[in-house]
Parts: C-alpha cells; sequence; structure tokens
C-alpha cells in the first residue's frame, strides 16, 4: 500500500485524527494529508524536533532506548508521534483523544507501508541478439 | 429509622468521594502534559513546566500549522 492510501485508510478507520504526515528521519515526506506540500514538510520538520527533545528527556541513568511513540496533549487537541522503522508518522486529533487506539491506528497504517509494498514495475525484457544462426557446440578440436 | 438514616449517610458519603475521583481525574487528564513512550517498555511523563514546556511549544505550533 503507498503512503496516500494508508493515509486514506487512517482517515476512514480513525475519526480522531485530524491531519497526519508520514515522513523519514531528515524530514524525507512520503506522503501526508495536507494538500499544501510545504506545510506538510513544516509539520514533518517541526514533529522530527519534537521527538528530538522528547529522546533527550531520558535520563542518562536509563541507558540508551530508541524512541518508539509520543503523545502530547493540549488543550487545543494532541499530536502524536509514532515511530516503525525508519519511518515516521505524525498526527494531530481533537483533544481529549482515545490515546490507545489512536496509537494503535497510527502504527497500523505505518506497518500497512511495509507489508503490502507496491509492486516494482518489472524491467523490459533484455531484446535477444538476433541469431546468426551458428550452434554452439561443446565439441572439442 | 435510625438503621435507614445510616444507610443514607454511607451512600451519600460513598457518592461523594467517588464524585472527588472522577473529578479529580478528568482535571488530570485535562492538564497539559508530554508521554513519551520507549522500545524498551519504559515511559516518561513531563508535566512539571520546566521539562515540558520546550515540547509543549512545539506541539502548539504543530497544531497551529495543522490547522
Amino acid at each position: 500500500m503507498d503512503a496516500a492510501a494508508a493515509l486514506a485508510r487512517l482517515r476512514e478507520i480513525s475519526s480522531q485524527v485530524r491531519s497526519a504526515v508520514i515522513f523519514e528521519r531528515g524530514g524525507k515526506v512520503i506522503g501526508s494529508t495536507f494538500a499544501d506540500e510545504q506545510r506538510a514538510k513544516d509539520v514533518a520538520g517541526e514533529a522530527e524536533a519534537l521527538l528530538t527533545e522528547a529522546e533527550g528527556q531520558r535520563g542518562a541513568a536509563d541507558g540508551p532506548a530508541e524512541f518508539a511513540q509520543l503523545e502530547v496533549a493540549l488543550h487545543g487537541g494532541s499530536v502524536f508521534v509514532v515511530r516503525d522503522g525508519d519511518r515516521l508518522i505524525a498526527a494531530t486529533t481533537q483533544p481529549e483523544p482515545t490515546v490507545g487506539l489512536v496509537f494503535y491506528d497510527l502504527k497500523s497504517s505505518l506497518r500497512d507501508l511495509d507489508t503490502a509494498p507496491t509492486p516494482k514495475k518489472r524491467a523490459a525484457p533484455a531484446r535477444r541478439k538476433p541469431s546468426t544462426g551458428a550452434k554452439k557446440t561443446d565439441a572439442k578440436p | 429509622m435510625r438503621s435507614r438514616n445510616v444507610l443514607t449517610g454511607v451512600f451519600l458519603g460513598a457518592g461523594s468521594v467517588a464524585g472527588t475521583l472522577l473529578f479529580r481525574r478528568r482535571l488530570a487528564r485535562r492538564r497539559e502534559r508530554v508521554d513519551v513512550y520507549f522500545g524498551d517498555g519504559s515511559m516518561v511523563s513531563l508535566a512539571r513546566p520546566a521539562d515540558a514546556d520546550p515540547l509543549l511549544r512545539r506541539a502548539r505550533r504543530i497544531l497551529e500549522l495543522a490547522g
């Protein structure tokens, strides 16, 4: 499933999600619910900065651990960032969402991208060389 | 008659305790906070302004951008 299809499915199954961006670390946007590409890039950039700051909140004594997901609850709504492998999804929701459900839906969307990848286009078959008519033989002189 | 009054008192007391608990729980949920989950199953919840403010600012910016 490609990013557009995964996001369309996300909006279909989760009425709580208002907007979402799928991206990779470094800011490469894979897909978003925004019509404006620049806005999607800005949201991805802010989300990446958010998770970098969140990772820094883990105490040094706790040892290193990979970021998995986060929720920032605000009065005006919530912001979610979920990671699955190299891919991340940032989403905004209405205030007081059903947190567990939103995390599940976002993770499912990221996994949809991996479980059913878009089939690659087959390379055009190599042209056969015109037959010279001479057959190879293993016969030794 | 007296046992009925005691029973009413017990019900009123239990009801007010339950109401207070629900109110406090709802109030806590409404507080702005950041919950970060890590791959090893650990979770950090930031509610103190000193810790949470930088992340809350970024999240507000995301909500603004998202419209």
